[in-house]
């Protein structure tokens, strides 16, 4: 037996909550991975927020040193993948490092969307799949139809199944026995040129980017010139080794190894998850394959709440990125918001997160514009110009023709909800749909669909419409003409820009309405009374006011008590820091990106 | 530097007003350990204040007490205090309590200020509020007053007490006037967290007054007490002329130092504020074992001082002194918001005028929010 043959490379994958990091904890445990003092439950979701939504951002990766019935001591490596379509280029990345998967199946619940979903980007990486039914422990657990549902609706041999209980730690010997025996050891020749799969990475204030990934030929140690075959950059490797809770330094990765490396790599652009590391004087001959360069595709300002606060800010951003490669940034400027940034997000999730841990880990206070896709512009002087800051949008007499980005959206669920999502593509402006039915009762959909309409709030109202049972992915197509216009919004006759969208002439007039119904539940009553508008250039397409304070005084402030008082005030004086003065109006943070909620929530 | 001023509270109440929110008790058991109790905490502060020309005496209902306790109180505040001749002593009285005789009495202990809960002329409203007068009895307090020879004295309204109307109101407002009171507070009625009023609002038993509503009254007092000869001259108040406003509120407003005594009673001194047990229990123990009742304080930060002196003067018609705000905390306001006070001028919400940023009635209708706009 080579080394290779004692490494198990594998995933967990599964439909959200059905146990997917109670699962991973107790593996993690009974491997001794560690030890019940530090044990944290839910470890390879190790940022707060994570933790608190309850879903995997970034992947993650641990070894299990486990000794199997047969006396051997194998090395486990389990790859955390993300769960959401905003990162599913991370998931097939992850992915691509395994032999097998763990396909994790609630035995209360049954098959869900997200079962069949991920089990179909499994097969698409030819991966071993061991079918596991958790949660066996509840009263309300049927394995029975779900073992029926592995034959009928995953189609999988119902012979190969296990059953655990991840929460009471039932099972999981067997689980790991079946790794051992039933995925694949990796292939891989170690004398091979180095290719090394690049599936994630992190910054480590110290020693800069730690890249994770998975060796598929050749060995690599320190002192290795290595290059990333996309980025070019070259570095010399300072350490290798495996992820145990802690980094655990290695001789070498060898074929069929996951691990981690690190080269000094401070400039974080240079690596890319998916990109190939091969050796500077030994080169592979061509990169691995499914590279993709993950561009964003939503894109919004940022603006701290107090002017002050921007050299801050920058500072922030600055180490952010560092984190979270797939996050852009460029200086911007706005008339009503001042000095800011223009960002790139992979979509509305992302944009999400970064701004809660912009808030969270580097205490910023933070303004959002209204975020956007990129348009195509040509003008009439023949120019083509790629706007997705309604801020530098041309006036419209000198535009020829407005495209904007569409998208093949693939969506997976049960036939009874066909008709619910079809209308909501529709609604979305979907067209040249097809239907097929991969499976008994099962529907996949596609549909191609302008990417503005589906940013929003496209994959909460499909998940809600599809009652949870539908996945959703999407890849970008091409761009299609589009009859687009610059819809502002002035509040007391002046334009904030942060609030100006581009859209679809026939959605403006709607678009403009909600925005200024938006932003009079935002905000609060003021000293006078507030206009809100929509307009196209000069044409006001839709108004609202906001009724100014007319008698808010307490009667009386008896007996000395002013404390009382005072802090009363003080607590509203609180909440009005958090706002932005624009004009006379103070606007809260909560304004700007309520614009964009659709009546459905 | 102004003078203090003093305020008693006395904590008893014969009935309790489901509005209120002041701390009594309707236990009268140990009024007279309280009298003692009160003296006593009088000589703790004997040090540290000397001359006060305003003493207050509130409540609770602090007509509910005899002559001789009165007596007895007054005595003691002379016996620890200077009071000068020409001080302010001004005293609460219930329209159900009380004779001429007793009316006479009071001015014989150098009460010289009377402030008459009258509260409403509506029975219906009086009803409401829980009170245990009828109008006749202001009437006939009223009659008290005078006869008694107090020539400065005020009237307390309510309004925006459910079922009224501007009309019937305006009929209250015409009643008040027709006493010729020197002075006058209308206040709306405040449903105050913890009150039993409180909670029957909570339980939908009855509506109050909605944002334009109760504007529609505040502008409806003022301009009718203004017809009558009546100066707005703060929020809840109105006088006939400026030197029978009451002197001793007057000093809440400008961070004079006062001292209050009694339970729940607040003072203020040297940028501290205290304040005393909010029960009588804790009070009396306090007292009999020799200590100053005092519950909690706090020193005013800048900040807190700014804030305060801000909504403060926001609440009278005088309004904020630049010059002197600008001294206190170096900020020169119509220079650093030029904008905002322009705006605020051009809305009718303030005028600024020799040196004074003055809200108008209206401005005085939203003083709160005016007060966070600096
Ligand atoms: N009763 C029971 N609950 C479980 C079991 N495994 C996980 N859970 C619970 O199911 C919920 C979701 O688990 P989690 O591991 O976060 O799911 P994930 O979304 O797939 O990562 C949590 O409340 C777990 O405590 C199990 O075997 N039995
Ligand atoms: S309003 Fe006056 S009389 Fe009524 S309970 Fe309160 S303190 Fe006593
Ligand atoms: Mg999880």
């Amino acid at each position: 037996m080579t080394s290779m043959d004692y490494i198990r490379n594998f995933s967990i994958i599964a439909h959200i909550d059905h146990g997917k990091s109670t699962l991973a904890d107790r593996l993690i445990q009974h491997t001794g991975g560690c030890d019940a003092r530090n044990f944290q439950d839910q470890i390879l979701d190790n940022m707060d927020i994570e933790r608190e939504r309850g879903i995997t951002i970034k992947s993650q990766a641990i070894s299990l040193p486990y000794t199997a019935r047969d006396g051997n001591t194998y090395n486990l490596n389990l790859i955390d993948t993300p769960g959401h379509v905003d990162f599913s280029y991370e998931v097939s990345r992850s992915l691509a490092s395994c032999e097998g998967v763990l396909l994790l199946i609630d035995a209360a619940q049954g098959v869900q969307a997200q079962t069949l979903a991920n089990l179909y980007l499994a097969m698409e990486h030819d991966l071993e799949i061991i079918p596991v039914i958790n949660k066996i422990d509840l009263p309300s657990a049927d394995v029975e139809r779900v073992i029926e549902q592995i034959d009928s609706e995953l189609g999988l041999d119902t012979d190969t199944h296990l059953k655990c209980s991840a929460k009471e730690g039932t099972g999981i010997e067997d689980i790991l026995e079946a790794i051992v025996q039933r995925i694949p050891s990796p292939t891989g020749t170690p004398e091979a040129p180095l290719s090394a799969l690049i599936f994630d990475a992190q910054y480590d204030s110290f020693r800069g980017t730690v890249i994770h990934c998975r060796i598929m030929d050749g060995v690599v140690q320190s002192g290795d010139i290595i290059r990333f075959m996309y980025g070019g950059a070259t570095y010399k490797v300072e350490e290798v080794g495996h992820f145990l809770l802690s980094r655990q330094k290695r001789e070498v990765l060898s074929a069929g190894e996951v691990g981690y490396i690190i080269a000094g790599v401070k400039t974080i652009s240079d690596v890319r998850t998916g990109d190939t590391i091969t050796l500077e004087n030994r080169p592979c001959d061509k990169p691995l394959p499914g590279f993709k360069e993950v561009k964003p595709v939503v894109f919004a300002s940022i603006y701290p709440i107090a002017s002050d606060d921007y050299e801050d800010l920058a500072v922030s951003l600055e180490k952010y990125k560092l984190n979270d490669a797939s996050f852009v940034y460029e200086k911007d400027a706005s008339v009503a918001l001042g000095q800011g940034f223009r960002c790139g997000f992979l979509g509305l999730l992302h944009l999400d997160i970064v701004q809660e841990r912009l808030e969270r880990e580097y205490d910023q206070s933070l303004i959002l514009s209204v975020p956007s896709v990129r348009f195509r512009l040509t003008l009439k002087d023949g120019t083509v110009q790629y706007v997705d800051n309604p801020s530098h949008y041309p006036p419209q007499m000198d535009i020829a023709k407005g495209e904007e980005p569409y998208i093949r959206a693939a969506m997976m669920m049960p036939e009874r909800y066909l008709g619910a999502v079809m209308k909501l593509c529709q609604e979305k402006r979907g067209m040249n749909s097809s239907l097929s039915y991969p499976g008994p009762g099962r529907a996949e959909l596609i549909y191609e669909m302008p990417l503005s309409e589906v940013i929003y709030d496209f994959y909460d109202r499909f998940k809600s419409v599809s009652q949870g049972y539908g996945s959703f992915d999407y890849e970008l197509i091409d761009f299609r003409d589009s009859n687009l216009v610059l819809v502002d919004i002035l509040v007391n006759g002046e334009k904030v820009d942060a609030l100006s969208q581009i859209v679809h002439r026939d959605r403006a007039r709607a678009c403009g309405l909600q925005a200024c119904e938006r932003l009079k539940e935002e905000i609060p009553k003021q000293m006078f009374k507030i206009a809100l508008q929509a307009a196209i250039g000069g044409e006001i397409i839709a108004r609202t006011t906001i009724t100014a304070f007319r008698k808010d005084v307490t009667a009386k402030c008896y007996g000395g008590d002013i404390s009382r008082k005072r802090k009363l005030l003080e607590k509203q004086k609180k909440g009005k820091k958090r706002m932005k003065m624009i004009g006379n109006v103070s606007i809260p943070q909560s304004a700007f990106l309520a614009v964009l909620k659709s009546d459905t929530d | 530097m102004n003078l203090p001023g003093l305020y008693i509270h006395i904590p008893f109440c014969k009935t309790k007003c489901p509005y209120c929110h002041f701390y009594s008790t309707t236990d009268i058991s140990s009024v007279d350990v309280f009298i003692v109790s009160i003296i006593r905490e009088m000589a703790l502060y004997a040090d540290a204040f000397d001359t006060f020309d305003t003493v207050y005496i509130g409540g609770g209902t602090p007509s509910l007490l005899t002559i001789h306790q009165l007596d007895s109180i007054i005595s003691g505040v002379h016996k620890h205090f200077d009071v000068p001749p020409n001080a302010e002593i001004t005293i609460e009285v219930n329209p159900a309590d009380g004779d001429l005789a007793w009316y006479r009495s009071l001015k014989s202990l150098g009460v010289n200020r009377l402030h008459l809960g009258v509260q409403s002329f509506s029975d219906q409203a009086l009803t409401f509020l829980g009170r245990r007068h009828r109008s006749d009895d202001a009437f006939a307090a009223l009659d008290n007053t005078v006869h008694a020879g107090f020539d400065n004295f005020g009237l307390d309204l309510i309004y925006g007490v459910p079922g009224q109307n501007l009309q019937s109101w305006r009929e209250s407002l015409a009643s008040a006037v027709s006493l010729s009171p020197p002075h006058l507070s209308a206040y709306q009625l405040a449903i105050e967290e913890d009150t039993p009023l409180c909670h029957s609002y909570r339980c939908g038993s009855f509506d109050i007054p909605d944002e334009d509503a109760s504007l529609a009254f505040f502008l409806e007092t003022s301009a009718y007490l203004e017809r009558s000869g009546y100066h707005h001259y703060e929020v809840s108040n109105y006088a006939a002329s400026p030197s029978q406003r009451s002197r001793h509120n007057q000093k809440y407003w400008d961070h004079t130092p006062y001292l209050g005594l009694g339970p729940g009673a607040h003072s203020f001194k040297e940028g501290r504020r205290w304040w005393n047990h909010r029960s009588i229990e804790g009070y009396l123990k306090d007292l009999a074992e020799g200590t100053a009742p005092v519950a909690g304080d706090e020193t005013l930060t800048r900040d807190d001082l700014r804030l305060e002196t801000l909504f403060m003067s926001l609440r009278t018609a005088a309004g904020i002194d630049v010059a002197a705000f600008c001294l206190q905390f170096g900020e020169n306001l119509p220079e650093i918001h030029p904008s905002i006070i322009q705006s605020l001028v051009d809305g009718g919400l303030i005028v600024f005028k020799d040196g004074r940023i003055s809200p108008t009635t209206r401005g005085l209708a939203v003083a709160d929010q005016l007060a966070l706009i600096f």
